[in-house]
Formats: C-alpha cells, structure tokens, sequence
C-alpha cells in the first residue's frame, strides 16, 4: 500500500510494525505512553500495546539506558526514547560503558539488541539543550552503531531494521523533520540496508556529503547550484558507525570534490573523520581539499541565532565556491 | 591529621538514630540489626526472620565461607606473586556473600560488582573464571545465562540499574506471584557503601518502587569506600534511605551467615511473590585493603580492625558448630584439606591461564560484525604476518 506520510508518521508506523512482529520488542522514556512522546512518535501505541510495552519511565536518562540494559539481557529488545539531544548526557555513562561493552566483554554471550532513539539538531527555536548533535560523541564508542535518517520513508523502514539489528543503535531523529515534508511510502518495497549510504542526487562538479536534517540543506544547495550551472552530487549517509564510505569514495573520485555538511561542532567532528578516509583513500583524485561546514565549535547558541550557526544554502555554496577555486 | 568529623546534629534534633550513625553503637550496628548468632558464637532469636537451620546447612555454611576466604587468600597470594594485576579482596565478607548467595534459587538472577567471588561461588562459577579479570586475559570468562551471574561490573552502582531492568523482564514474562517455587523469580543486585552515593543506584531505586520489581538490592557495608568512611557517603543509617523510596530496607548482621541468610531470602521471596523491592543493608567489614593496591593504614585506625577481628564471621559458626556437638576435628580438618586442594588448584590454574591471542581484540565489538573492523583486523594479521620469519 502506498501513502504519504511525514516523518513523524513513518516512524511511528514503524514502531507498530516492529511492535506487532515481534513481542519482545518494548518502548520506554518519559511521555512516551499517553501522551504519545512530546513529539508524538509514539502517539497510540500504549493504547494498542499496553502500558508493560510501552512503558513511561521515571525522569532518569541514565535510568532508562540502565534499565534496558537488564530488559535485554532478559531477552526483550528495548526501544528507548531520550526526550531531546541534550539530555543524552545523563545516560552517556550508561551508553557508553555498559551498552556499547557488554556484548565484548561477555565474548559475544550477551546481546544488548537495544535502540536509542533520539531527536536530534536544531531548527526549532527552542531553548538550549534542545537542539544538540551529539552523534560524534557515540560514532567514536566501538560497540555501537549510529545512524541517521533524513526522511519519512526511510523513518519507516531504518526504525525497524535498528530494532532487528542485534546490536546497540543509536538513532538519530532530525527533529525540525518530524512534521515538515511529506513522502509517498510503498510498505511493499524492498528497503535499502540500514547500514549503507546512499546517493540521492547525481552531480558531477563536487560531491555534497550529509546526514540528517543537512541532507534536506545540501539538496537545495544543489539545486540553487544548478540554476548557475553547477552540478552537485547529494549523497546521505544514513550510517555514521559504520560509515559505509563506498558510495562516498566512488562519488569523490568522479567529482574530486567533497563538502561534509553536518550541524555538529566542526572540531573533531563526522566531517573530521570523513575528511581523512576520503584523503586517504582518494588523495590524487582530489582536486581540493575536503571542506567542511558546520556548526561553529562554540556551545549552541540562543536560538534567535541559530540560523546563524546552522549550515544553510549559503554556506554551502561559499563552500563550493571555495573548493572549486584550488 | 585526621580530619575533623563531620559536623552532626548534636542537640538531638534528628532524632537517635541520626546521631547514632555517628556514636559508639554505630561500630555494633545499632539497634535494628537483625543477628542470629552472636560474635561468641550464641544463638539468638528474631521476632521476624528467625529460622531453623538444619546441622547440614550450618556445616555447609562453614564450608561455604572456608573455601570462599581461600579463594580469597589464594588470589591475593597470587597476586603478590605477579600473577594477578590486581585483586579485590572479600575477607571479612564471607557470612555475606555466602548467607546471600546460598538464599538463591536456580531461576533467580545476580548482577555482582567486583567483589562477589563468595556469591559466584554459590553460583557454581569456577573460581578460576574470576581470576581471568584480574589477570587481563579478559573481561570475565562464564557466560551469565549460564549461571544466572552476569559479569562482573567495575563502574560502581551501574549494575543496579540492569538488575532492575531485568526484574522488570521477569515482570513481563509473567515469573512473579505465580505462587510456583521452580518460577517466581527475584533478581539481586549488589554494591557498596559508597557505591550508595551513586546516581544509578538512586535511580534503581526509583525505578525499582515504581514499578514494583523483583529487586533485591544488597548492600554491602563494609564501612569504606576506598578511603572514605561510610559517614561521607551517609549521614543516616543506609537502611533507613529505602524508606524515602518507598520501600523496606534492612539491616543485618553481615558478618553473621545465618542472619544474612534469613533476611535475604525474606526479601528474595517478598519480590518472587510480586511484593516489589527490598534493601537489604549487609552490616559488615573490609578486613583487608580495597584491593591489593591499597593501604589502609594511611586511612584507617588498626584498633577499627582489630575489633572487627572479634567478630569473624566464620570463627562464630565453629564455634557455634564445635559447642553444639555438630562437628568433630576429623571434619574440620576434611575442610581444611579440602580448601587446601583448592588453593592449589587454583595457583596452578592461574598460572595456566593462557593469554588472548592478540586478534582476540577484534572478537566480539560487534554481534553482526562490522567492515569497517574486519578491514582493520585483517591489517593488523597482515602485519603481524609480515614479521614472521624475521627473527
Ligand atoms: C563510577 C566509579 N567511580 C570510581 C570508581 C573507582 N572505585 C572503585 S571501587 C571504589 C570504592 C567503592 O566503594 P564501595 O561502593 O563502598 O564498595 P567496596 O569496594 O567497598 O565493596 C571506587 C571509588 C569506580 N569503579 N566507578
């Protein structure tokens, strides 16, 4: 069947089918069950599932990590809801020490098949620790895979595939997405695999790389790009650990250019660690340096400057114009 | 210079027991200790938890305890030795661990810290297996399923939240109130004093009473955390704090198996029953150092020790044992023999623990392994190779 939905929709629908494949599979976080998640992701699903699968937790992140932990360990799949990006800090502990290590230091006997969802970025005008990209944060955690989605079609699908992946997901919502564009779903396609990238405009001038509420930022770049003759390659990454650079690499060697789009920090950041592979890997295809656009490396700032700090179309083509100057 | 104690309420304001955390009764426990057999070796009564020990159980007891402390002395042995990099002592601990350990059914679940080799034992993990850890040949060696152990945990207090989650597992899986013996199924987590202090283990707490678990959460005070006494991490009696969640909180005489015995499985079995949480605050002593790279001296009075040593936890069952005509000497000495064997047994076999092939890093990061590691696995076995033959 196909329709159209927004982001918000495809992973809520996602949740359900996840939920009525298979009962092991549990929500919990704070607002999750009556009120359906402050941004109603999980709207109807305590109705349809009860509240022992999903399940308002007291308002402890590390709580809510820690807990899940013992959940999987008893063999359910936790889903678990971190309100918003910068409230992720209390449980990092918990992710980082815990969930990430359990499945190596037991040699492989205890599975930690858990999913932490969490909205992330900035955009929406809201007050500080609400608008947070902490995804180098886990990216740098062996034991987890990270990943991104951009939009209402893959929501649908990447949801269901972190919570069948028997390792821990953390899993990225761009929150200024959840209700902004509509796409048409066909629940009867094949979806891609979870952990790929993929090109989603061809180009052949500079490769644009991006994930998450960038990917819609670099699409526009591309095609103000094209009004002046320039064409650009958009590829979403999807994945950040692992980051699956073949679709990155083929693309640079055909462009020779690369501008990592990403909202975090700039410093040490996804675009740090994309910059060296694809120096690495590509060094005599390159015909400029890999630039990066981001947030600036300052804390997120007072939202009536956000637009300021967040890459936008602008900066993107200043980039460009940048590279295609060397 | 000591530094000066913490200014008190001293006027009584609080109430005894506030003030009794930090007076002369504090070092006996205080009045609410639950105690079945005294340090001399007597056996008392407790309107609540008092039970009949079968002379079995109390030889088991005993031998329980003995061939914990081996365990214990063996693998501090072996650390001075250089075959341990370092080792976290029970001694002291024993009636604790063991009076916990021994009040567990199969089904029912343990999330350890770093120090539970007495539990682990009544677990039937080869004591061997603990010493992997402290060796650095890997992580922990048995698999939790197995044994209903998970590994152990170094972040102190972390493992509390697993546990409550767990028990929020069996919750779900229907394994509570079921009134069946082989089902109902409690978890128990254990920590330390100062691991009381911890954030996770707060909220354990919170989560525990709000939803009812199966938890047991086993406190063992042993006074000290590191160097710091327990009035840093409490100004109350740890009993009370559960009270203030909203659930029972105990203190018993950890240094007394039998009292320790009696009030677990009361709790283990008000959680099976589906009557949600208890804190049991095991009232004992750390004999020894921290670990084997500790120096109590620098912190702590040796009269403390000295006064603690009255009160062994397995002294008072031999006592107890030998008066009541329920051991002879060729008993006793079949247990020495025994933990003896063991100690060997273990020396040998920790000096036989092989280490990890180097690639063992790569094992186990993910459960659907990577590209990304297997492309730097593969480059660090052809690197390696690439030194073969070279010498
Ligand atoms: C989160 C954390 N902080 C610090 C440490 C270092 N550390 C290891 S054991 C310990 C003391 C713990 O004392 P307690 O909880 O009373 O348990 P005990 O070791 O006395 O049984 C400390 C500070 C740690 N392991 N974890």
């Amino acid at each position: 069947m196909t329709q159209k939905i927004t982001l918000a929709k495809g992973l809520n629908m996602g949740l359900r089918k996840a939920m009525e494949d298979d009962d092991k599979v549990l929500l919990m976080g704070e607002d999750v069950g009556k009120l359906g998640g402050v941004f109603r992701i999980t709207d109807g699903l305590q109705k349809d599932f009860g509240e022992d699968r999903v399940i308002d937790s007291p308002l402890a992140e590390s709580g809510i990590v820690g807990t899940a932990v013992g959940m999987a360990m008893r063999g359910y799949r936790p889903v678990v809801e971190i309100q918003f990006d910068g409230f992720v800090y209390p449980a990092y502990d918990q992710i980082v020490c815990q969930v990430a290590k359990i499945h190596y230091r037991s040699k492989g006997r205890v599975k930690m098949p858990i999913v932490i969802r969490i909205p992330f970025g900035g955009g929406i005008g809201a007050v500080e620790h609400h608008s947070e990209s902490p995804e180098a944060q886990f990216a740098h955690t062996p034991g987890l895979k990270v990943v991104a989605c951009s939009n209402p079609v893959d929501g649908y699908w990447m949801i269901q595939q972190a919570i069948a992946c028997d390792d821990p997901v953390i899993f990225l919502e761009p929150k200024r997405q959840y209700h902004a564009d509509k796409a048409e779903l066909d629940d009867t396609e094949t979806p891609e695999p979870l952990f790929g990238s993929r090109v989603v405009r061809r180009g052949t001038d500079a490769t644009l790389l991006a994930y998450g509420p960038t990917v819609k930022t670099a699409l526009k770049a591309a095609e103000a790009a094209a009004t002046e003759g320039r064409s650009l390659e958009v590829i979403d990454l999807r994945t950040l650990s692992p980051l699956d650079m073949g679709p990155v690499l083929e693309s640079v060697r055909r462009t020779g250019r690369a501008i990592v789009v990403h909202e975090a920090h700039v410093n040490l950041g996804m675009g740090a660690e994309l910059s060296a592979r694809i120096t690495e890997e590509c060094f005599y295809s390159l015909e400029a340096p890999v630039l990066r656009i981001g947030g600036y490396d300052t804390p997120y700032p007072a939202s009536r400057i956000e637009e300021e700090y967040l890459p936008d179309l602008d900066r993107v083509l200043d980039a460009l114009d940048r590279s295609l100057e060397f | 210079m000591n530094a000066p104690p913490p200014a008190g309420p001293t006027d009584g304001a609080f109430g005894p027991d506030l003030v009794d955390v930090f007076g002369p009764s504090q070092s006996h426990g205080g009045p609410d200790l639950v105690q079945l057999l005294t340090p001399e070796g007597e056996r008392v009564h407790h309107p609540e938890f008092d039970l009949d020990f079968s002379a079995e159980q109390l030889r088991g007891f005993y031998r329980d305890m003995v061939l914990t402390r081996r365990i214990d002395t063996e693998a501090t042995a072996l650390q001075r030795h250089g075959e341990l990099g370092i080792w976290a002592q029970l001694l002291g601990q024993e009636a604790a661990q063991i009076g916990c350990g021994r009040a567990l059914r199969k089904q029912d679940f343990v999330f350890p810290t770093y120090r539970e080799h007495g539990v682990a034992y009544c677990r039937g993990v080869d004591p061997l297996k603990q010493l992997g850890l402290f060796r650095g040949v890997d992580h922990g060696d048995w698999d939790p399923h197995e044994f209903n152990f998970a590994l152990y945990t170094i972040v102190i207090g972390a493992q509390c939240l697993h546990a409550t989650g767990y028990a929020m597992g069996v919750q779900r899986d229907g394994d509570v109130g079921t009134g069946d013996p082989d089902r109902d199924t409690a978890v128990v987590a254990h920590f330390g004093d100062g691991a009381s202090s911890q954030g996770d283990v707060n909220e354990a707490f919170i989560f525990a009473a709000s939803y009812n678990a199966p938890v047991v959460f086993f406190c063992q005070n042993n006074q000290w955390a590191i160097s710091e006494p327990i009035e840093r991490q409490s100004r109350i009696p740890l009993y009370q704090r559960a009270l203030g969640f909203g659930f029972p909180g105990i203190r018993v005489d950890g240094n007394d198996v039998l009292a320790t015995y009696a009030v677990t499985q009361a709790a283990l079995q008000r959680a099976r029953d589906g009557q949600g949480p208890t804190f049991v605050e095991a009232y004992t002593y750390r004999m020894g150092a921290h670990t084997t790279t500790d120096d109590p001296t620098r912190y702590r009075l040796s009269d403390d020790v000295e006064s603690w040593k009255l009160r062994d936890p397995i002294a008072r069952v031999e006592v107890y044992l030998r008066r009541n005509g329920l051991v002879d000497d060729a008993f006793l000495a079949d247990i020495a023999a025994e933990a003896a064997d063991l100690g060997h047994t273990l020396r040998e076999g920790c000096k036989a623990l092989p280490d990890p092939v180097p690639g063992a890093m790569f094992e186990h990061v993910y459960a659907e392994e990577t590209e990304e590691l297997r492309a730097q696995r593969d480059g660090f076995a052809a690197y390696h190779a690439s030194f073969e033959g070279s010498h």
